[in-house]
């Protein structure tokens, strides 16, 4: 896999992960291409599409696009899989995970990520040991600050787009 | 699920973010930015030291907003800090900062370094799974400088923990990716592949990438996994759903490394050994059979796992093509899938057929599906999946369905996507001419599609009906008429004038007899579209009208009135007022036997590769439709005689400009309004092509020694005049990419009388056979007196080398077998990608390469005058780049560059001192290969 990023049907970034050397000024271009390539698609349309040399996977959860940019001999079906498994890790660790989950706790969703993918590569696909990696760096961290997660403010916008749950669509 | 409150709720990051997610515009998103900047840069810069807490916060801050889309030009020192801390969550944000926003400051890079080191060597798995996530988020050359020995040894060590394993594996994959020349293969590998064993499926997992990756590029030493996968898939199809735990995914045994295996197995060849093929075998039936029992879920998970592994079993059956039944099953497998109601079903059905219809054994069963593809191009609503149909279309296209298929296209362009019109009329050129049964056939199709999709039919498919109706007899009066008949529609494409103007032009006397396109009517037809028409065109169609004063004498008043009137003669436009000048001018003076002579018909066109085929390819990148054809050729070759075996010829890695390839076609030149080159010009032209003269060598002698006199001329340059004698001479155009090249050789034949049995061959001899590939395209026979043979040579670089390869030649001169031997300079440095670097990253390099083998240095005399400008133009003809403000000492010069070959790249770097007052250079050359350091010092040495 070349790289993978997650953006809103608004077109916002969310994440971006990149495992192929590229400036900062072409990972613009090409996430504004793919945006606006990917949100063009219409709901029934098949999850593939070829660019430039490279094929892209994408599979639309609630208010969040995953996209994945893989090489021609890489299987189609197996990375649309990969994204369900990243799905179910976030769903998993956050509790029926939201956008907002991801925007207020991006660093989270890099390293579950990073536990799951590295190089491109799917690292350990098993969930239990995805969060079991996870969670016990959570416990190695001291307690200073663990009574506050998200002040209540923030979850208030809760009928938003952005906090209904990836899985209920 | 309290996993969160876990977390490390940083409360001054949620406010920020929130605050930013309530600004109501960009400007009030901006201003809320700065501020954190300058809140983030006063604490920094703070005399009060940062607690680590708020360190991390700060870092994470800044990340928020880079990944934003803002720039961020401090915090890395900060962030380097958190690398060190004690604290797991401060490290880990410190790792996420520096993979994510990786800076090339070398004082930086070093403390990151080191901070790794310290993790790596620390003993926690945690902390260590750290540091190698880091090194394969970054992956840079520096990094794999200085962990990519590091890494094999704790991957393979017997008591690193398997989730530090995990990481290793792919981590070494990753630095091997970018900077495959600084992993050494060693001791580790044979280890390496024994991970396909490994009892934790998690470590095999991640082990089979690595694998997979290696076993691309060295095949030999990796040989053993096909085996070991082999064993470790049959154990997983045969598995219960539930014997592998939580590596079972919605019922399906972990798909993820079944397909990764099945991936693995698709880098060699079928096994040998019989047990391992026949195990084999029944694995991939078992997967073929799954497909075939009811769904375990209802899930798409379930079946999308199940297929994944499906299609990546036909992918591999495919590919070692070699079991009819089981290409059969796969066949019949993708045909149900083509009507499967999941959209995505039908895509990889289609993608995946293309590939199997290049397979002797499976072309007909593919065939068979023909109607289902066909519904598939008009109902299907997803441009993407019409796409693959036309693909698959064009795959699996023969003789015996070609007009079908060529039918359907063409109704099909009528209202396709824009976006694939182009690709689509390349396609129906190709095949209409491939498949041409009768070549009036393959004219209507080419002129409808100029009426259908003009816009879209590119010069490369208008020139190609030329060529072929010049070289067909037969078909040129019937396309006379067809072109008669198309321009009288009111409006016609311009694409259709230029076709219509060139073949009337040459063949409008073979339908003149007819009182219904008498001369002057084609004339007044042509002329009454000259207005309407681009440059090019008028160009093209002045062209014509000089060639219908020669076949038609009675309308040359007419003609000549037009070319003489202002808006010809004065026209603003250079190229059409010349040729109006010169070609009344013609007609006025020439008699009719010059005039017969100068506008001749054309000459067949000489037999090569199809420019359409060499467009679709470079439209398609190295795809699946040239991989296609590339099979095909092996299996139909001269189906259809002459014309077909010029567009099979596919091997092509890079093609001549189409201007080259159609001898002066181009638009912007005058068609032949020169006369085509008679016997005598040919060799002076040679000579003007290449002007630099070369010493005459001698007369070849039976058995020639091999000559070499101009081969260090080539080092620094790819075209000029390689050897000549009184017979003979030979010259070259080449060109190299990565670790390609090609290189064009010219034979030109100075005597007046036909070379017989001409053979020119490559030979590799000893090493060097191993080292390079040189494949030479077989080269005609007869070279004809005064005139020029060109032959083809596709070159692979292997692995570094020294030796050159040998041409020789051999033909027969008026009784007399004539043999030479001449030196190629395929030289290693031909093979040079340059790279551009900074003086601190040349000298950091340069320190890095600091081992005595790696070094080779020379001090020379100059044999010619010590000119910079001359220098800087060798060093750059040499392949590096040209590094200005590196050295300290102004007149010294430095260059930077990698030898790419299949194996391996090598970087290389270089500094060539002059000493004018004593007429001296000194040469240093280092790079990772002491074999390279010196091949490249031998070369560029002889060069001054």
């Amino acid at each position: 896999m070349q790289f993978m990023l997650l953006f809103s049907r608004q077109g916002k970034l969310r994440l971006q992960k990149w495992y192929v050397p590229l400036s900062d000024k072409e990972k613009k271009k090409i996430t504004r291409e793919l945006v606006q390539m990917v949100l063009a698609r219409k709901p029934k349309m098949c999850s593939f599409l070829e660019w430039r040399d490279l094929k892209i996977v994408y599979k639309r959860y609630a208010s969040l696009y995953f996209c994945c940019a893989i090489e021609d001999q890489d299987n189609e079906l197996i990375t649309l899989e990969i994204i369900h498994r990243y799905v179910e890790l976030l769903d998993k660790y956050f509790g029926s995970v939201c956008e907002l989950d991801i925007i207020f706790n991006f660093e989270k969703a890099y390293f579950i990520l990073d536990e799951f993918l590295l190089g491109g590569e799917a690292q350990e696909t098993s969930k239990k040991n995805v969060l079991k990696a996870i969670e016990q760096a959570d416990l190695l961290q001291e307690n200073l600050d663990f009574q506050i997660r998200l002040f209540p403010g923030v979850l208030n916008p809760s009928m938003s787009a952005e906090s209904s749950g990836l899985f209920q669509s | 699920m309290p996993a969160v409150s876990k977390g490390d709720g940083m409360r001054g990051l949620a406010v920020f973010i929130s605050d930013i997610r309530n600004c109501k515009s960009k400007e009030a998103e901006i201003k809320r930015i700065n501020k954190e900047l300058a809140n983030i840069r006063s604490k920094f810069k703070g005399d009060k030291a940062l607690d680590g807490y708020s360190k991390k916060k700060y870092v994470c801050k800044l990340l928020f907003i880079f990944l934003l889309g803002h720039d961020i030009d401090f915090g890395h020192m900060e962030a380097v800090n958190l690398l060190s801390s004690n604290k797991y969550t401060e490290k880990q944000i410190g790792y996420l900062f520096i993979s994510v926003l990786v800076n090339s400051n070398s004082d930086l890079i070093r403390l990151i370094n080191n901070a790794i080191k310290n993790d790596l060597s620390s003993r926690n798995p945690t902390f260590m799974n750290l540091a190698l996530h880091c090194i394969a988020n970054v992956g840079s050359r520096e990094m794999a400088e200085a962990f990519a020995a590091e890494v094999p040894r704790i991957l393979v060590a017997g008591d690193t923990m398997d989730s530090v394993k995990q990481s290793a594996a792919l981590c070494l994959l990753r630095l091997y990716r970018t900077s495959p020349d600084l992993v050494p293969m060693g001791e580790w590998t044979a280890r390496v592949v024994h991970l396909l064993n490994d009892q934790h499926l998690g470590v095999v997992t991640a082990a089979t990438s690595l694998i997979i990756t290696l076993a691309q590029k060295n095949p030999d030493d990796f040989k053993t996994s096909v085996s070991l996968a082999v064993a470790r898939l049959s154990r997983i199809v045969t598995s219960a759903s539930t014997d592998l735990q939580d590596y079972t995914y919605y019922f399906v045994a972990a798909p993820w490394l079944s397909v990764k295996l099945l991936r693995l197995l698709q880098c060699y060849p079928p096994p040998e050994d019989a047990a391992i093929r026949g195990r084999l075998t029944e694995c991939l039936e078992t997967i073929l059979n799954k497909a075939q029992e009811p769904p375990k879920s209802k899930k798409v998970q379930h079946s999308n796992a199940k297929n994944a592994v499906l299609f990546e079993a036909i992918s591999l059956i495919i590919h070692h093509d070699s079991e009819p039944t089981l290409l059969v099953r796969a066949c019949n497998q993708l045909g149900q899938f083509l009507q499967h109601r999941e959209t995505n079903l039908r895509y990889l059905a289609l993608e995946s057929m293309c590939t199997l219809a290049s397979s002797e054994f499976s072309h007909e069963a593919v065939k068979t599906h023909i109607e289902t593809v066909i519904n598939a191009l008009k109902t299907e609503r997803d441009v993407s999946v019409r796409q693959r149909a036309v693909d698959l279309l064009y795959a699996m296209c023969d003789r015996s369905n070609a007009k079908q298929i060529v039918a359907e296209m063409l109704s099909y362009l009528e209202t396709a996507d824009y976006s694939i019109r182009e690709e689509i009329v390349l396609k129906v050129a190709i095949l209409a001419e491939k498949y041409a049964v009768d070549y009036t056939w393959y004219v209507d199709t080419i002129l409808n599609l100029i009426r259908i999709a003009g816009d879209y039919v590119s010069e490369e498919v208008w020139y190609r009906v030329i060529q072929i109706v010049i070289n067909r007899d037969d078909v040129q009066g019937y396309a006379a008429k067809t072109v008669f008949e198309a321009l009288q529609a009111p409006a016609c494409h311009e694409n259709l004038v230029k076709v219509g103007g060139y073949i009337l032009g040459e063949f409008g006397n073979l339908i003149a007899g007819d009182p219904r396109s008498s001369p002057l009517i084609q004339f007044d037809l042509l002329h009454s579209k000259f207005h309407l028409c681009s440059v090019p065109t008028r160009a093209l169609l002045l062209s014509a009208y000089i060639k219908f004063i020669n076949l038609f004498p009675e309308v040359k008043g007419t003609i000549q009135e037009v070319l003489r009137s202002d808006s010809q003669l004065r026209n603003a436009d250079v190229e059409l007022q010349q040729r109006a000048v010169e070609y009344l001018r013609l007609s006025c003076i020439a008699s009719t036997d010059i005039l017969a002579t100068v506008l001749e018909e054309m000459p067949p066109f000489p037999e090569r590769e199809s420019s359409i085929l060499a467009k679709l390819k470079r439209k398609k990148g190295s795809g699946t439709v040239s991989d296609i054809e590339e099979n095909r050729k092996e299996r139909n070759t001269n189906v259809n005689g002459g014309v077909n075996h010029s567009s099979a010829n596919t091997n092509a890695k890079v093609t001549s400009s189409s201007s080259t390839d159609l001898l002066g076609l181009g638009s912007n030149t005058a068609i032949n309004s020169t006369p085509p080159p008679g016997p005598s010009t040919a060799a002076s032209l040679l000579v003007d092509v290449f002007s630099e003269t070369s010493p005459t060598g001698p007369l070849g002698a039976p058995s020639a020694p091999v000559s070499d006199d101009n081969f260090s001329r080539f080092v620094c340059k790819n075209n000029g005049v390689l050897y000549e004698n009184q017979l003979l001479q030979i010259g070259l155009k080449s060109e190299f990419r990565q670790n390609l090249g090609r290189m064009y050789v010219f034979y030109g034949n100075k005597t007046s009388t036909q070379f017989l049995n001409f053979s020119a061959s490559v030979v590799c001899q000893d090493a060097l056979r191993a080292q390079l590939n040189v494949h030479a395209k077989p080269a005609d026979p007869t070279i004809d007196g005064g005139a020029q043979l060109q032959q083809i040579l596709n070159i692979e670089c292997v692995s570094d080398f020294v030796e050159a390869p040998v041409l020789n030649i051999q033909f027969r001169y008026g009784g007399t077998l004539q043999n030479i031997a001449v030196k190629l300079p395929v030289t290693l440095n031909k093979f040079f990608q340059p790279t551009e670097m900074t003086s601190q990253d040349f000298f950091q390099r340069w320190k890095q390469l600091s081992a005595p083998q790696q070094e080779v240095q020379k001090i020379f005399k100059a044999k010619h005058s010590m000119d910079t400008e001359v220098t800087k133009a060798k060093i750059i003809g040499f392949g590096v780049a040209l590094l200005d403000g590196v050295d300290p000492n102004p007149s010294n010069f430095v260059g930077a560059g990698v030898i790419h070959t299949k194996t391996t790249q090598v970087g290389c770097l270089l500094r060539l001192e002059p000493n004018t007052q004593a007429q001296m250079y000194r040469l240093t050359l280092r790079t990772s290969r002491d074999s390279v350091s010196q091949r490249l010092c031998d070369l560029l040495s002889d060069q001054f």
